[in-house]
């Protein structure tokens, strides 16, 4: 990470930042600048720096934070309407701890709206453009987030990845982008979407950015009682010798170019020693069925507190307290909120719980007892992170399963708890960028930094602006 | 046709905290502003996460043993989804499916035992004050810890209702749980009535008048649901399963607002929150902690006190703690003063938080048995002990100060008897005792009191005229 000093300043580095996120703006990356109090903060970081006092390990380094952290600088919109108006009185965790470092949030970058979507298309404000071809998606739901990585606009951005939404994005831009083990990063003041698979994580250009961002953010919070205890820091020194693949998952299926580059890392490893062992993970197969049933029933009920009433969006037109309800949350939520929101209240209502909710909580536990085991055979596993690269806009809008089925790869470990990290590997013939994740068991976070370290070089960075 | 009513009743208890069951604001809203105890988690501001109170946790561990039930070792809570502006999240935080109360029972003074089915905590709603156009939302009742005990269909009578209520008020302020006061909805009651003809196994459609906030109208409305359902059922008219409102006024329940559309509450476990899991430790260390309970204290004054006059003073259970710390002798007496006396007095509830010593207590007693002091006296003293200028005094300073101790020096009282014989104005009444006239005895008594400006003992005085006279 490249950190202000005396000689290049936190308010140069900011400037450029902005610059930058200016000359992009056809790409829709952000929701919103912050323009003046991030100046006045690295104005801040440059008097401490002349003062000679430390200013933290990410010491005037811009970074950009996904719409749905609470922050008092800015809306947190989640890239709705129902939030637009939202002024958060608080930080999230995660931005305190960030800019206690000295870290400065130049801007919100765009998402689907409360990050259901996996192209950015569902957001209020428009999607996000691909970081190399505009005509395609940027991922998502952290879209904005992949892309002012992959622009070379900030060093590092924050995300949510709740079925794959900073893995997937990461893989279509060219980026790193990290979900830990749940429970590593605390998730208080972020927009909840499904609370039980809710990962915080972030895009940057190298593994080695990740563990330092990961060494400032994790750790147990009491406002979070979900959160693990403080184990990211502690010394790693496991060895990493076998390398599982999963036979399970159809590669034939997959876009071409994401097979090869797929058998040429697993060559690559082979060749460098790594014992590559292949795995038979069944219930991964369910993984889709279960995460579209229990992540559904936990947004509906997470949304619930969207009513008008409070906070937020409030329809002019209604006379009655339903209506107050019902238009301000039917014109506050894009249509995939929608669905999800009747998805999850079907799945919960009496009658049904058992047949739906209940029964994907047991294929649930068989898919992390699925995990537990295979990582009795290997260190990490290595898959594809999507079936294809970045599509087209509009190309899976009006066809919610085919989109759905981008998270197939992703999914399973959101369900599981696991630690998943996209890798940058490569490219397809048109230049669009391809990713491959590597995941762990739980708590393997540091570890499996390090081994991507060793394994998948810088990511690559496209400052060209069409 | 006789019928046999079955009545089952939840009551709400809200804990006495000192912050709210999910965030660390203030849980005593008594006096405050409206919306003043309410942070970010409570009204819910996206990205709020609720916390648990580990107090509330220990006050349900305190309020199980309290109530003779299991405690379970491991407990879950669960979210409940209703859209109302008194229910910021749009869901309440509960425990649906594993409580942290398991099964137990309360036992009423007449001896029946009624039994829980289960109690478990959560979170109780704001309160909304409507008015013509529009309403008004006050949030800082909202995740005020309740514990909802949920009672098993044994009680067959609106008394038995009415004295289950009252017992389970007395036991949850003995184990100290809760402020118990009842205007303020501290603990409020929910009431599923039926009825069936006698001798039928299967029980009739039940009605529900929810939100009653004292004893007697919990009495009231299940004896009118009685009776209005037995009209129905009479006239060969079905009994609807509703929901009702008590109105206290009219003395009627009434349906409310039709909106009884089979509510689904879409329960869901709380994500948020991982299960509460006790040690045996913790929960006997907690429930050490619990103070006498009512049945402790039936069975430490039972051979001591009349069972109206100890069931009359349980409704204080700081009274009874005092009683408790009095020498055996002295319990009697004091609680006699208290049942005949001070319950007589206009102020009583205010008196009865600044009870007397035990020594003030005691010693008036002892005055009282050596015949230092007359029973008026005795009552004198007593109430001068709640007197703000006079009662930390003790009852030896306050008689003097009263000049209401006896005489009962034998040497002095003859004296004095000597006088009232030797008075010509007695003359005519000493000739008359001694000719056999009995009833002027109080007459001489009487002189001797005037003469002694009333310290003397009467008894005493009495005893010595007849000595004297013989």
């Amino acid at each position: 990470m490249k950190i202000a000093s005396k000689d290049v300043s936190a308010v140069s580095m900011v400037k450029e930042a902005l610059e930058k996120a200016k000359r992009c703006k056809n790409y829709n990356i952000f929701t919103s600048l912050n323009e003046e109090s991030a100046l006045n903060r690295a104005k801040e970081i440059d008097e401490k720096i002349a003062r000679g006092e430390d200013a933290g390990r990410l010491a005037g380094v811009p970074y950009a934070l996904k719409d749905n952290f609470l922050s008092k600088e800015g809306n947190t919109t989640a890239s709705s309407k129902i939030l637009e108006p939202l002024r958060a009185p608080l930080d999230s965790t995660t931005v305190e701890k960030l800019e206690a470092e000295g870290a400065i949030m130049i801007g919100r970058t765009n998402m689907d709206s409360f990050a259901h979507g996996s192209s950015t298309e569902n957001s209020y404000f428009g999607p996000t453009l691909n970081a190399y071809d505009k005509e395609r998606v940027a991922g998502g739901s952290s879209g904005g987030s992949a892309v002012a990585v992959a622009k070379g606009i900030v060093q590092f951005a924050t995300g949510t990845d709740t079925g794959g939404s900073i893995r997937q994005p990461a893989s279509f831009n060219g980026v790193y982008g990290f979900k830990p083990t749940y429970g590593t990063i605390s998730r208080y003041g972020v927009v909840a979407m499904a609370s039980s698979t809710d990962c915080i994580g972030f895009f940057a250009r190298s593994a080695d950015d990740i563990d330092l961002l990961m060494q400032i953010c994790s750790g147990q919070d009491p406002k979070d009682l979900t959160t693990l205890p403080d184990y990211y820091n502690e010394k790693n020194d496991k060895e990493i010798k076998k390398i599982g693949i999963i036979k399970d998952f159809d590669l034939s299926k997959v876009d071409p170019s994401i097979k090869k580059a797929f058998d040429d890392k697993v060559s690559e490893l082979k060749k460098d020693g790594y014992e590559i062992v292949e795995l038979s993970m069944p219930a991964l197969k369910y993984a889709l069925a279960v995460y579209y049933i229990v992540v559904p029933a936990e947004i509906t009920s997470n949304l619930s507190r969207h009513d008008g009433i409070r906070y937020g969006y409030r329809s002019e037109s209604a006379k009655s307290l339903d209506d107050v309800f019902s238009m301000s949350r039917g014109a506050g939520f894009m249509p995939e909120n929608k669905r999800r929101i009747m998805i999850g209240n079907f799945v919960l209502s009496s009658g049904f719980y058992d047949a739906y909710y209940l029964k994907a909580q047991k294929a649930r536990t068989l898919i992390i007892d699925e995990y537990k085991k295979a990582f009795e055979k290997c260190d990490f596993i290595l898959t594809p992170v999507s079936p294809s690269p970045a599509f087209k806009l509009g190309e899976k809008v009006d066809d919610p399963v085919s989109m759905y089925l981008e998270d197939v790869m992703s999914v399973p470990l959101n369900l599981a708890g696991v630690p998943g990290l996209a890798i940058p590997a490569g490219e397809t013939e048109s230049g669009l960028p391809v990713g491959l994740q590597i995941v762990g068991p739980r708590r393997s976070d540091k570890a499996l930094l390090e081994f991507a370290g060793r394994i998948a070089g810088e990511a690559k960075i496209n400052e060209e602006v069409e | 046709m006789k019928y046999i009513p079955t009545i089952g009743i939840e009551c709400h208890v809200q804990l006495c905290t000192k912050t709210k069951l999910f965030s660390e604001v203030d849980n005593d809203a008594r006096g405050k502003e409206p919306n003043s105890c309410v942070s970010p988690v409570d009204y819910a501001l996206p990205g709020m996460l609720p916390r648990l109170n580990g107090e509330a946790i220990r006050y349900a561990i305190r309020a199980g043993f309290a109530m003779n039930a299991k405690i379970n070792t491991v407990s879950r809570f669960d979210r409940k989804h209703y859209f109302y502006p008194d229910s910021p999240k749009g869901y309440q935080i509960t425990q649906f499916y594993h409580p942290i109360i398991g099964e137990g029972y309360i036992e009423l003074p007449s001896g029946t035992k009624v039994r829980i089915e289960h109690a478990h905590l959560e979170g109780d709603a704001g309160k909304l004050t409507h008015f013509d156009t529009y309403s008004l939302v006050d949030l800082n009742r909202v995740d005020t810890p309740l514990i909802e005990i949920v009672s098993m269909p044994d009680i067959h009578s609106a008394k038995d209702a009415h004295d289950y209520c009252k017992e389970l008020w007395r036991t949850m302020c003995y184990a100290g749980v809760t402020n118990g006061d009842l205007y303020n909805g501290n603990m409020r009651f929910d009431v599923n009535t039926s009825i069936a003809p006698e001798g039928s196994d299967k029980l009739g459609t039940r009605t529900e008048v929810k939100n009653l906030n004292s004893f007697r109208s919990v009495e009231r409305a299940i004896e009118y649901e009685i009776s209005r359902q037995k009209k129905l059922l009479e006239n060969g008219e079905k009994v609807i399963q509703e929901t009702l409102g008590w109105n206290d006024a009219t003395g009627k329940t009434t349906g409310q607002r039709s909106k009884e559309e089979a509510k689904d509450y879409r329960y869901m476990p709380e994500p948020d929150l991982p299960p509460v899991h006790l040690t045996e430790e913790f929960i006997n260390a907690e429930i050490k902690k619990v103070p006498l309970l009512p049945n402790d204290y039936r069975k430490k004054f039972g051979e001591i006190l009349p069972a109206d006059t100890l069931e009359v003073l349980l409704d204080y259970p700081d009274l009874m703690k005092k009683l408790g710390e009095l020498d055996v002798k002295s319990i009697k007496p004091v609680a006699n003063l208290f049942a005949s006396v001070l319950l007589a007095e206009e102020k009583s509830v205010e008196m009865l938080s600044h009870l007397p010593s035990a020594t003030q207590l005691s010693d008036l007693v002892e005055m009282k048995e050596k015949g230092e002091l007359s029973s008026t006296a005795v009552k004198e003293v007593f109430l001068k002990f709640f007197d703000p200028q006079m009662g930390k005094k003790d009852a030896r300073a306050i008689a003097k100060e009263l000049n209401v101790i006896q005489e009962n020096d034998a040497g002095a009282l003859e004296k004095i008897v000597d006088e009232v014989i030797a008075d010509p104005a007695c003359a005519q009444a000493v000739a008359d005792f001694k000719a056999g006239s009995e009833k002027v005895i109080g007459f001489l008594v009487g002189q001797v009191m005037k003469k002694s400006q009333g310290k003397a003992n009467p008894a005493s005085a009495q005893q010595i005229l007849r000595k004297k006279l013989a």
